[in-house]
């Protein structure tokens, strides 16, 4: 591959020749260039549960299920994705369990859903739609070796309801609701004979009920209830056979209730006999045999029952730990896992539960130290060569990332924190050492020639399939897009995301490697209470100056609490390293960040805070951020959109905030307008407003009748849209006479609405974009019952006249007036609607360096999918009929839809499941801009929106050049030979 | 291969709604909002044999149902059947996704007046559906398709023209030099001629 000097050089030979050659479409990519430019990972998320496949041969694989909704079946031996299903945030996972050794069944949506899949595959092999009240903890259990029937049965319950249903078929064999109020079953268990099923329930706080079930029928055979006093607080577990362990409601006691023959006899144990620290919240976790852990927040104990007397503490883990379910090894009993932190490492410790003095494993793993604590383990056991047993484990770790850990060594890992990205920025490398010359880029000629061969019969298709993979492999070698230095184009850089673990992770843009990794322990959960958040990340530095020799740095904001009012956090890292540069507790809550546009003297980005009580906070707190901001501070305003109050208001900064007047970068607010909206018939369903960093070319739009049109380009316009309140909802829930959508154009400065439309039976949910003087927006009609996309373009009227080219010369022109957003703008709308085929996750338009290169948009489709559409298509100008200089001017015949065009999907044949975030990033290159993708997948590409036309393509075939250079050259020598011939010829005659 | 079996099975009409419970009447069905409701039962129906070019498997695992815009998923059996239950009466949307398919929503109308009755449309060509059959309207190859190698697509790249030009110089313009030549000599010879002629006037 050339290098770029080389190519800037022969853009002057060529890129007129390349411009006539490329007959494709902008965005459209041939089958082996996938990979080349773009790159796609797959995630799941953080794992909740996890089931092992018990298959004696055969690729061994463990299904489990996340938070971010996905079940997955993953290769034990490397933790790649066999298959893998994101199920809708609307239909939350709730239990995971294997039957048959074949079948993968999942419970959602509080036990009204159960699905069974094929544990190879991954395909849907039935689902059962349950009728129970929606439960918040739903029961599943598998029935062994079921004796009764032929195939096995599955238990379910929800509330006060239990179903059993056929793992076959899905088919609801029998169905019980218990006639209790408010009763929620527990527990489901099986005698040993299988024919009978205990059920375990729980009513109010004080009543517990059990149920004697027949397993053929479902029907009651005994019924016991007993009501205790003090009451329980939920937190049940099965201790052995039959003695439940539950905590009281006052979380003071436990209590040890027999379940046996007739009646529930219990005992009191004071949980400050146990353990001493009884702050935070309790754990029980059973792990058979009578033995207990106790989790509090600080240790684990782990306790053993004797009898229904007591409990007795026999270790404790003050260290941060966690413990596994037990396992049932065959013959030996019961075994589970203890993982705890010692410094650096962590020790596995593998116990039976019938001998709880001695230990079968203990291992020391050393792990990163970016991966904070561990959360969760999950004990495996295998048989070793010797035929004695071996033991691994999954760990979850508290940045989200999944381990096995086996022999004491991490086996593999997986990054499932970049499964729930919070927010993205983007960093530059490093610039290009004066060591490293240009030479060492170069290939030598021979090799380079032998590339540019290969590539020359893969376009003219001659190349067979060996030649394909060595042109494959060729292109991906090609380490230049994977170098950690910054390129003349400006597509290596590192993307900066923040995950919702507090885990700042930069990966490169080249391949999706992740090059450093930092849990922020200020966003860490601590040991006593408050969970806290991260929010936003901003680019902080970014020194232009190389001279300075200083890295950039990133801002991390969190806070440190659930609720709005708790303080933030400020982390502040180095872009380059990750490592944490300044961290500090903020002593005011967040709930708006400004980054504005100035710096200070050493290039910190000014960022303004406002807290809950409207004040705000300037930042960096240094005197000469003070004295930059305060210069423009007359100039600055923001608003705010406060959707529960239905209400958007504009502020201005006043000096000094109110309560503490010695903290002189704390400013007060003062409100200069408001727009309420009435909440009977108008809801605030979205607001957008321009990207902070957009650029725009030119003010001026020629149109085909080489008139002027003056785009209104305002930094403070912001598109509003509210729904009527019953057009909030979904679709199918409202009629069209009551829905409607009404779009503002507002004017954040003033609070003047610039325009307003409404559209009668339009519904929600409303997606936007906003970019230059236009906004896009999406909804559905419930009229045509489909989903539109409508454009709203505004332009400057006050400008119009400036077109006289006179007027510009002697100097009549307005072009210098200044602009003020208090003057009355004279502004013209236009705007259309078009049709739509699909549901739309996320919208976003295409950014490039100087806003030359015609934009796109980035439509996140429901399929997970990205497409890019022409802005050009959504021209409020399109007319049926457009007139011969409408045409040369570039303006397509309207349609009633919006094409979709299959190969103007950017992420192609990939899909990045549960789509959150498209972000648009320019390049150097104008033509060029740098595509990020996220949801539980990650999807990265270079998209040119009008073409390459700055550069050549990788597809440019230079061998083919040189080939007509060398052909060219020879023709010349074999004509000039014939010439002298025929000169000499000539003489002679 | 599960499509697969679909192609050569026979196409079954079907087209189920089911009143959640059998005593509902037209009463009963206004009260369609609380949990009880009906059931919107149909199938997508991935031709099989269709399925190739761009190399991924036509798989219905890979088959999403949306109802509503994302209000609920369903996935679709290997047979291609798919359901939602508790569906109040009014007008719905269906979407499939499958990648490499194009499927256009369908708009699904539950009427609350009589109970049972449904009417189903697509609604990217209007198409009345008798039966929740879901087909594709269209395969989607999201790559470029590769010209296969051809002499006229390499003459007509820059550097064929380039090459084409130089032969044509090459070649034809020796002839045309020629030709000039001749023309060249025969006006010399004319105008020799015709001071010949003048010279004879003299």
């Amino acid at each position: 591959m050339a290098a770029p000097p080389r190519r800037s050089l022969l853009v002057l030979f060529a890129g007129l020749l390349v411009f006539a050659s490329l007959a494709t479409r902008a965005t459209a990519i041939y089958e082996d260039q996938v990979g080349l430019a773009d790159w796609h990972q797959k995630y799941i998320g953080k794992v909740k549960q996890a089931v092992y496949h018990s298959q004696k041969s055969g690729r061994r694989r463990v299904v489990v299920l996340t938070e971010e909704n996905v079940i997955s079946s993953l290769d034990l031996r490397s933790g790649d994705i066999f298959w893998r299903h994101v199920i809708d945030k609307n239909d939350p996972l709730d239990q995971l369990s294997l039957s048959h050794g074949k079948y993968v069944l999942t419970l959602s949506s509080g036990g009204t859903i159960l699905r069974a899949w094929n544990l190879p595959d991954g395909q849907m092999i039935w689902e059962t739609n349950l009728r129970t009240s929606a439960a918040s903890n739903p029961q599943l259990h598998v029935m062994s070796n079921n004796k009764v029937a032929k195939d096995n049965l599955v238990l379910v319950s929800a509330g006060r309801w239990i179903y059993a249903v056929s793992s076959i078929d899905g088919a609801i064999s029998w169905e019980k609701e218990f006639s209790i109020d408010g009763l929620e079953i527990k527990r489901i268990l099986q005698s040993p004979e299988n024919d009978v099923v205990y059920a375990l329930g729980l009513a109010g706080s004080s009543k517990l009920a059990l149920y004697h079930l027949s397993a053929k029928t479902g029907e009651i055979l005994k019924d016991i209830q007993e009501s205790l006093p003090g009451g329980l607080c939920g937190e049940t577990v099965l201790g052995c056979d039959n003695v439940l362990v539950a905590l009281d409601k006052a979380r003071s006691s436990l209590l040890l209730i027999e379940l046996k023959g007739e009646r529930i006899s219990y005992n009191k144990v004071l949980v400050s006999d146990l353990v001493q620290d009884l702050s935070g919240s309790f754990k029980l976790q059973s792990l058979s045999n009578g033995v207990i852990s106790l989790q509090t927040s600080s240790s684990i104990s782990l306790l053993k029952l004797k009898g229904t007397d007591g409990l007795e503490v026999i270790q404790r883990f003050d260290q941060p730990a966690a413990v596994s379910d037990s396992l049932t090894i065959t013959e030996k009993g019961e075994a589970f896992a203890v993982v705890q932190h010692l410094g650096s490492e962590i020790e596995f410790i593998v116990k039976f539960t019938s001998d709880l003095s001695s230990e079968i494993i203990r291992e020391k793993v050393n792990i990163d130290q970016n991966r904070g604590n561990v959360e969760k383990v999950f004990l495996n056991s295998y048989i070793r060569t010797d035929k004695s047993h071996g033991f691994r484990a999954l760990v979850v770790m508290e940045d989200h990332s999944l381990l096995l850990i086996q022999q004491g060594e991490v086996v593999w890992s997986r990054e499932d924190g970049l499964a729930s990205i919070v927010d993205v920025t983007t960093s530059e490398l490093p610039v290009e050492k004066d060591g490293v010359s240009v030479a060492d880029v170069e290939h030598n000629l021979f090799e380079w020639l032998k590339g540019h061969m290969l590539k020359l019969k893969g376009t003219l298709m001659l190349a067979n399939a060996d030649e394909v993979a060595a042109i494959q492999a060729l292109r991906l070698k090609s380490s230049e897009k994977n170098k950690m230095t910054r390129d003349h184009n400006g597509f290596r850089k590192l993307l900066v995301v923040l995950t919702k673990a507090g885990k700042v992770m930069a990966l490169h843009t080249g391949d999706g490697r992740v090059i450093w990794s930092n849990l922020l322990p200020s966003l860490r959960a601590s040991r006593f209470g408050g969970t806290p958040s991260a929010l936003r990340i901003y680019q902080w530095q970014v020194p232009h100056n190389i001279v300075m020799r200083e890295n950039p740095s990133v801002l991390v904001v969190g806070k440190s609490g659930a609720e709005s009012s708790t303080p933030g956090v400020f982390s502040i890292l180095d872009s380059y390293s990750g490592e944490e540069l300044n961290s500090m507790k903020l002593d005011h809550s967040v709930v708006q960040i400004i980054p504005l546009t100035l710096k200070d003297s050493s290039e910190q980005r000014v960022h303004l805070i406002v807290d809950s009580n409207s004040n705000a906070h300037l930042y960096p707190k240094s005197p000469d951020a003070l004295n930059v901001f305060l210069h423009e501070m007359s100039n600055l305003y923001f608003y705010s959109v406060d959707i529960q109050a239905n209400v958007i208001k504009g502020y201005s900064l006043q000096k000094s905030c109110g309560l503490n007047l010695g903290d002189e970068y704390c400013f007060s607010t003062k409100e200069l307008w408001s727009i309420i909206f009435p909440s009977d018939s108008e809801r605030i369903a979205i607001s957008e407003t321009r990207k902070m960093n957009e650029v725009v070319h030119t003010q001026a739009k020629i149109i085909g009748d080489h008139d002027v049109m003056y785009k209104y380009l305002s930094k403070n316009l912001v598109f509003v849209a509210t729904l009527s309140p019953k057009a909030a909802g979904d679709i199918g829930s409202a009629l069209p006479e009551e829905a409607s959508l009404v779009a503002y154009l507002i004017d954040a400065v003033t609070g003047r609405i610039l325009h307003r439309v409404t559209h009668h039976g339009a519904q929600g949910p409303v997606h936007a974009v906003l970019s230059e003087n236009w906004v896009v927006y999406h909804y559905f009609n419930l009229r045509a019952h489909r989903f539109e996309m409508a454009v709203i373009e505004i332009y400057d009227q006050s400008r119009a006249d400036n077109k006289d080219v006179m007027k510009l010369v002697l100097g009549k022109h307005n072009l210098s007036a200044p602009i003020t957003s208090y003057a009355r703008p004279e502004v013209a709308v236009k705007s259309q609607s078009f049709f739509f085929t699909h549901s739309v996750k996320a919208m976003a338009v295409t950014q490039t360096a100087k806003g030359i290169t015609s934009k796109q948009l980035l439509i996140g489709t429901i399929g997970d999918q990205v497409l890019a559409l022409d802005k050009r298509y959504l021209d409020p100008r399109r007319s049926v009929n457009p007139t011969q200089q409408e045409k040369e001017e570039g303006i397509i015949p309207l349609t009633d839809s919006l094409p979709i065009i299959p190969q103007s999907f950017v992420t192609h044949s990939h899909q990045v499941e549960a789509l959150r975030g498209i972000v648009s990033i320019p390049s150097k290159l104008e033509s060029t801009t740098l595509v990020f993708t996220y949801g539980v997948d990650l999807f990265y590409t270079q998209l040119a929106p009008s073409r390459t036309y700055d550069s050549l393509t990788d597809e440019f075939s230079y061998a083919l050049l040189l080939i007509t250079i060398a052909v060219l050259v020879g023709a010349i020598i074999v004509t000039w030979i014939w010439s002298e011939k025929k000169e000499l010829r000539d003489k002679w005659r | 291969m599960a499509a697969s079996s679909l192609c050569h099975g026979h196409l079954l009409l079907f087209l189920l709604v089911a009143v959640a419970s059998a005593f509902l009447g037209t009463a009963a069905a206004h009260q369609a909002g609380s949990g009880e409701g009906y059931t919107i039962a149909g199938r997508v129906k991935i031709d099989g044999a269709s399925a190739k070019g761009f190399g991924l498997p036509a798989k219905t695992s890979n088959t999403k149902v949306i109802l509503n815009g994302g209000q609920r998923v369903t996935f679709a059996r290997p047979d291609g059947y798919f359901a939602f239950h508790n569906v109040p009466a009014g007008t719905h949307l269906i979407e499939v996704s499958s990648i490499g398919y194009f499927f256009s929503p369908v708009r699904v109308d539950i009427s609350a007046r009589n109970p049972g009755y449904i009417q189903a449309a697509l609604t990217e060509t209007r198409r009345v559906l008798n039966e929740l059959v879901l087909e594709p309207l269209k395969e989607e190859q999201y790559y470029e398709v590769r010209e296969p190698f051809s002499v006229m697509s390499l003459l007509k790249s820059p550097m064929g023209l380039m090459v084409g030009f130089m032969v044509l110089m090459v070649f034809v313009m020796p002839k045309l030099m020629e030709n000039i030549v001749i023309i060249n000599a025969g006006s010399t010879v004319a105008l020799q001629f015709h001071s010949f002629l003048q010279h004879l006037k003299c």
